[in-house]
């Protein structure tokens, strides 16, 4: 049996459910709107440690140790854990996740790494390789910052096209066995670079990577946005998601009702003065593992398709002047495992 | 890819709100002359009340700007201001002292030789590196008149 | 007056990089790099010095009043010391500025922490 549909979709068949998830916000997140939903806030960027990128780590273990609280599982019945984050070497997650002693996969897909590291753990559960399987994935604000920009006392202005990195680590814990809701299928993105070259604008040049991923989702599984009660790309922000509205509406899909973006739930935009919104891998992370997953659990929710978006830039190639290749990941999680 | 690059790049420059340039350029008028009139609060000050000769003057003013420019860096409130002020706090010496003091505070922490001494230019080094290659070079062009 | 002239020639100074930033992208490095390279050049071809009697401290304090001062200086080394005052003159003559600059951040960065905005 082929579980394979078109060209990039894989359909999920033998039932892979969410089990438990955990997110952990850093202090800005936590007075945006979505705050409530996380399982934990921190007072502040240090969190008791010294050095943002042990905090970065501290994250993304906190959150693994907290989804597993939830449902009552123990770290060693995770039988592989798929992490990534935005630091070199994606540190955050190997020194996160070494005390744990679970089998790790190493992820970097930029900020798409909360659905690249989802689907390829669901992948894992549906091919019977493995009973129950995590992802993790986490950015910090200074972290980031440090890595890619300037130091954080330097006076800088950012342009309202820049995005807000996200301090927060979410967290989803897969598992053979419960009752839902279900990861249904995985569209591998391609790389995308449409020439964009300018760093304060990422919606912009990973918005073409989201419209490609997309259709390439709807044309494998013959859906229509429609079909789809909520539509989630992870950090576009306001003008990536304009630019991603209109390239799908070129390839004949409506996504103008049941479509919005993590970059600008996870802050109060203006309020905030987040410019053209939240970004990072724990922008959508958070979002995903905080507030969406409530809604499932709440019933507001039965179908979603969570698009994962990636800059696949570094701070040598951005000198280098070479125009963002771009990479989006969609998974698809419903209720009830149609 | 159904656009061409050079297609899509004017339309994301259509779609990206430009910055507001009348609002910005405003504000770093207003905030680059006070920093200045900062400035020039210290020259009369060494001139007329420590009677320092003019000299020593022009060598004070800037010491003392790149003291404060230094101090509001490491008290977390340059960042804040040039937020606003963009240039207004950029181009006055100030900018180039929280230029050296805020990467030497955040790269600390990879030690004190090659964090905080090294990367203490990373962005103000430039500044010295075509600064005073570009004095020499015109120093050489007037030795030459000179010796002409 | 002194101030009032201090205040529009440093203010205008400055708008005229917020201008080149916002229009041109130019990032704030090369805003400074070109600010005091125009400095060097400006001093050299004393057009600098009257902005300097008219606006003091608007004038000096600015990143072109840097650019100038190395221009004054290597002048000068070059009159006093001829061919050996190419290397010093300007660094001689902005002297203060670079050793405060280092010395200042130097003690600030043991001072201070850096805190997220």
């Amino acid at each position: 049996m082929n579980k394979k549909l078109g060209r990039q979709t894989v359909k999920f068949t033998n039932g892979v459910n969410i089990l438990s998830y955990a997110s952990i916000a850093g202090q800005k997140e936590g007075e945006g709107p979505l705050a409530k939903y996380y399982d934990k806030v921190l007072e502040d960027a240090e969190w008791g440690e010294e050095t943002w990128e042990k905090t970065e780590s501290k994250m993304q273990k906190t959150a693994v140790a907290r989804a597993a609280e939830k449902s009552a599982v123990e770290i060693k019945d995770i039988e592989y854990l798929f992490a990534g984050d935005l630091l070199n070497q994606c540190i955050s997650s190997t020194f996160g996740l070494r005390d744990f002693g679970v089998p790790f996969l190493g992820v970097y897909g930029a900020c798409s790494t909360m659905a690249e590291t989802l689907g390829l753990a669901s992948v894992m559960i549906d091919g019977g390789f493995a009973d129950m399987t995590a992802a993790v994935t986490s950015s910090h604000f200074c972290t980031a910052e440090r890595q890619y920009r300037f130091p954080l006392e330097y006076g800088g202005q950012r342009p309202p096209t820049a995005q807000w990195t996200v301090t927060g680590s979410g967290a989803a814990i897969l598992s053979k066995n419960g009752d839902g809701p279900y990861v249904t299928h995985f569209t591998a993105g391609r790389i995308i670079d449409a020439g964009v070259s300018d760093a304060n604008n990422m919606g912009a040049a990973m918005a073409p990577a989201a419209a490609d991923t997309l259709s390439a989702h709807f044309r494998d599984t013959e859906r229509i946005p429609q079909d789809y009660d909520l539509i989630l790309t992870g950090d576009l922000g306001k003008i990536g998601k304009s630019i991603a509205i209109d390239m799908l509406c070129e390839e004949g899909f409506d996504m103008t009702e049941n479509y919005n973006d993590c970059g600008l739930m996870v802050f109060d935009i203006d309020k905030q003065d987040m410019h053209s919104g939240g970004s990072g891998c724990g922008c959508g992370a958070i979002t995903l593992c905080g507030y969406i997953m409530d809604m499932f659990r709440a019933k507001k929710i039965k179908n979603l398709l969570f698009v994962g978006t990636g800059a696949l830039l570094s701070p040598t190639s951005t000198m280098q002047g070479e125009s963002i290749p771009c990479i989006a990941h969609a998974v698809a999680i419903s209720a009830d495992g149609e | 890819m159904k656009y061409k690059v050079t297609e899509y790049l004017d339309y994301v420059d259509k779609k990206s709100p430009n910055s507001p340039i009348w609002k910005d350029v405003l504000i770093a008028f207003v905030v680059g002359g006070a920093i200045c009139t900062v400035g020039q609060v210290f020259s009369e000050i060494y001139k007329n009340v420590l009677g320092l000769d003019e000299e020593s003057v022009k060598t004070a003013v800037p010491i003392t700007m790149v003291f404060l420019g230094a101090l509001f860096t490491g008290l977390n409130l340059y960042n804040k201001l040039a937020k606003h002020a963009g240039a207004g706090t950029l181009v006055p010496i100030t900018g180039f002292a929280n230029a050296i003091v805020s990467p030497a505070m955040e790269f600390k922490r990879e030690g004190w030789v090659l964090g905080l001494a090294a990367k203490m230019f990373t962005i103000a080094g430039p500044v010295l590196v075509y600064g005073i290659n570009s004095s020499i070079i015109l120093g050489l062009v007037f030795y030459l008149i000179q010796k002409l | 007056m002194q101030y009032f002239n201090a205040f529009w020639v440093g203010g205008v100074i400055c708008a005229i990089a917020q201008i080149l930033i916002d229009k041109t992208k130019m990032t704030p490095a090369r805003i400074l790099v070109s600010f005091v390279v125009a400095g060097v050049i400006l001093g050299m071809l004393g057009l600098y010095e009257p902005i300097v009697d008219y606006a003091g401290a608007g004038a000096t304090v600015p990143i072109i009043g840097f650019g100038n001062t190395l221009a004054k200086g290597v002048m000068k080394g070059v009159s006093e010391k001829g061919f050996i005052g190419i290397f010093t003159g300007g660094t001689a003559a902005a002297a203060g500025g670079i050793a405060a600059s280092i010395f200042f951040g130097f003690v600030m960065a043991i001072i201070f922490k850096p805190k997220q905005k």
